[in-house]
């Protein structure tokens, strides 16, 4: 199944009565405290323009009130732009007809829900084949592989409990479970992990991860947890105010914040987890020495393969082993360590 | 008082009625306009409302004419069904025996046969009034007060058109069974369908539901707690007002009480109310039982 990217262009949403007449103004430079205090109107979204990737993950990530959860419900209309174009496959999903959005829906999008959202008189297969239900594919096709997957996401033999009888990181499976069974290119996560417990949400993001390894769909994920932007994000955005702050890799965002708002949050950031070994090699010099490390590896693994094997100098080789640079634990260690403040990092 | 009127104005002493003569010719007009309606269209009307005749005759001559067994064993069967519970299957059993030894069976019949026609009635025409009142605010707006006089307005008043127009008899009373019965179906189907979650329906619309499908799937099962008590409530209006309805032609324990209510027959009074009191315990308990039943997935909460 061919994925395709989705082209956010030029995107505003001004909520209420008279949102359009506000557009210009808002380009102009009026801001969201004033519009509000001025024209009772809330400035949700202004000028996003978010390339996401093919096949990949896109992370965006902000606090409450930041738009992320209104800016995923453009992507299948849940609710209307003020002005801009979302584009899946040449196609703007904010010109679409009503049945046309209706089928799109239906046959490119699914979603999970921060909150579940299930049905609570359906059993869990019930709830799982929902969307195919809506398609009208026939009940004994559609259940086939609604089992298929709620086995993949750990819940065979739940089949038939009711959502009520199952704990949250379970209903969330059957969420997720119910979003795959529609065989849907685009997968919209809208905090779908947020409510979650720690240890579960990480249980659940190597559920997707693993999942996404072979199904290449894209996926937008909205969540307010830097740690978990960074796992998942092939591609993350950052949003403060209905506006993109910076958008780049994991990397890019955690080694060059844009602003001191991006570099608080970045702050808490386990950056072994996060950098790579290949953005902080040296250029080679003379013979590959010490163990080889595969492009790609993060810092906190290369660093526990070096100690492991009581080396301390390695180097980096891309995927047909070819050596490419170099490194020695010191400067591991230092990439690691989280810079005083960005202030001293500019100052360095 | 006379005091304060001799330094008021008349005016605001006396309330400035609009006089007898005016009152008169505008109750004169409307009185005749109305009876020159039921006049010319009186049969038409006839026509339109002859198969609730044919139905309720159908089944009073139903429930009258089949053997008491027969009826107590069909019921036993339905509550228990309905219920599955085997102290409301019992009480059921005993009632309707207490009362079949007093006498009351067949006129106990033929208020059953009355309240389950105004019931069905009552949901066939209260369900999608709601749903139409919970998709649209004007509708809702424009309804509600129509609702509010329905149940306000004392049923006397309003058996006085019923009566002009259908005369004395079953359907009539029929009629005015259901305008007083109807209400609670409307609202709670209404508010039953307006309290549906805002995220469950989010869903529905993100799996490309149409609006069908999300009343299908989505807003109709889980409204319908707050439906069934609709249901039980316009059951219960329902036998409140076949006594009412009693005064305009309609047979069975109505018919007794107002009788006993003439001629100041206590124990005859009593016998047949709580005949009634007995079928609506019945009708209350299986519908309530029902109602928790259709809602067991939500019992068993996870910690």
């Amino acid at each position: 199944m061919a994925s395709h990217a989705i082209e956010v262009k030029n995107l505003y949403k001004i909520f209420g009565p008279n949102g359009g007449d506000y557009v210009d103004a808002v380009k102009r430079g009026l801001g969201k405290a004033e519009l509000n205090e001025k024209h009772g109107h809330v400035l949700g979204l202004q000028d996003i323009n978010i390339s996401m990737p093919a096949g990949g993950v896109m992370v965006v990530m902000g606090l409450s009130g930041s738009g992320k959860s209104t800016l995923i419900r453009h992507i299948n209309r849940l609710i209307d732009p003020t002005a801009g174009e979302v584009l899946y496959d040449g196609v703007d999903v904010c010109k679409m007809s009503d049945n046309d959005l209706r089928e799109f829906r239906r046959h490119k999008t699914a979603m999970v829900f921060q909150k579940f959202a299930l049905l609570p008189h359906r059993t869990v297969l019930d709830n799982t084949v929902y969307g195919l239900e809506i398609q009208g594919v026939g009940k004994a096709e559609s259940e086939k592989r609604a089992r298929g997957w709620i086995e993949r996401v750990g819940l065979k033999g739940f089949e038939n409990h009711y959502p009520n009888q199952l704990s949250g990181g379970m209903q969330q499976r059957v969420g997720l479970a119910r979003a795959l069974t529609n065989d849907a290119d685009i997968l919209l996560m809208d905090e779908a992990y947020s409510a979650l417990d720690p240890l579960i949400r990480v249980d659940m993001q190597s559920v997707l991860l693993d999942l996404q390894k072979e199904l290449k769909k894209t996926v937008v994920f909205i969540t307010h947890d830097l740690d978990e932007a960074l796992r998942l994000g092939d591609k993350i955005a950052i949003l403060r105010d209905g506006r993109v702050v910076q958008q780049g890799t994991g990397q890019q965002i955690v080694l060059s914040p844009a602003d001191d708002y991006i570099t608080a949050f970045v702050k808490e950031v386990n950056r072994g987890r996060v950098i790579n070994v290949e953005t902080i090699m040296r250029p080679f010099s003379g013979n590959p020495e010490g163990l080889p490390l595969t492009m790609g590896t993060v810092l906190e693994s290369a660093a526990r393969a070096m100690t492991g094997a009581h080396v301390n100098a390695a180097h980096v080789v891309d995927e047909n082993g070819r050596p490419i640079g170099a490194l020695d634990l010191p400067t591991i260690i230092s990439a690691m360590v989280t810079p005083t403040s960005h202030e001293d990092k500019r100052a360095a | 008082m006379a005091s304060i009127c001799s330094v008021l104005p008349a005016l605001l002493c006396k309330f400035p009625a609009i006089d007898d003569g005016t009152i008169r010719l505008a109750r004169k007009t409307i009185d005749d306009g109305f009876k020159g309606f039921v006049r010319s269209y009186g049969d038409a009307i006839d026509t339109v409302v002859q198969p609730l005749q044919w139905f309720l005759n159908y089944l009073e001559s139903l429930f009258v004419g089949s053997p008491w067994i027969v009826i107590l064993v069909l019921m036993v069967a339905v509550v228990y069904l309905g219920s599955r519970n085997v102290n409301i299957t019992i009480g059921t059993a005993l009632s309707m025996i207490a009362i079949g030894l007093v006498g009351l069976w067949n006129d106990t019949m033929i208020t059953l046969a009355m309240v389950t026609v105004c019931t069905l009635i009552s949901i066939l025409i209260g369900i999608p009034i709601g749903i139409l009142m919970a998709r649209s605010d004007r509708v809702q707006s424009i309804v509600n007060p129509v609702l509010d006089v329905m149940q306000t307005m004392p049923s006397f008043v309003y058996l006085i058109p019923v009566v002009m127009i259908f005369g004395i008899g079953k359907v009539p009373g029929l009629i005015a069974v259901v305008i007083y019965a109807v209400p609670p179906m409307i609202r709670l189907t209404n508010l039953g369908i307006r309290l549906v979650d805002q995220e469950v329906l989010e869903a529905a619309d993100a799996f490309g539901s149409s609006a069908w499908q999300k009343l299908k799937n989505v807003q109709m099962p889980l409204a319908l707690p707050t439906i069934m008590a609709g249901i039980n409530q316009t059951i219960m209006m329902s036998l409140a007002m076949v006594v009412v309805a009693s005064m305009i032609g309609v047979g069975g324990l109505g018919k007794n009480v107002l009788q006993a209510i003439a001629n100041q027959f206590f124990t005859v009074g009593f016998l047949n109310g709580f005949a009634l009191v007995g079928i609506a315990i019945i009708f209350d308990r299986t519908s309530q039982a029902f109602g928790r039943r259709l809602q067991k997935h939500s019992e068993v909460i996870h910690g």
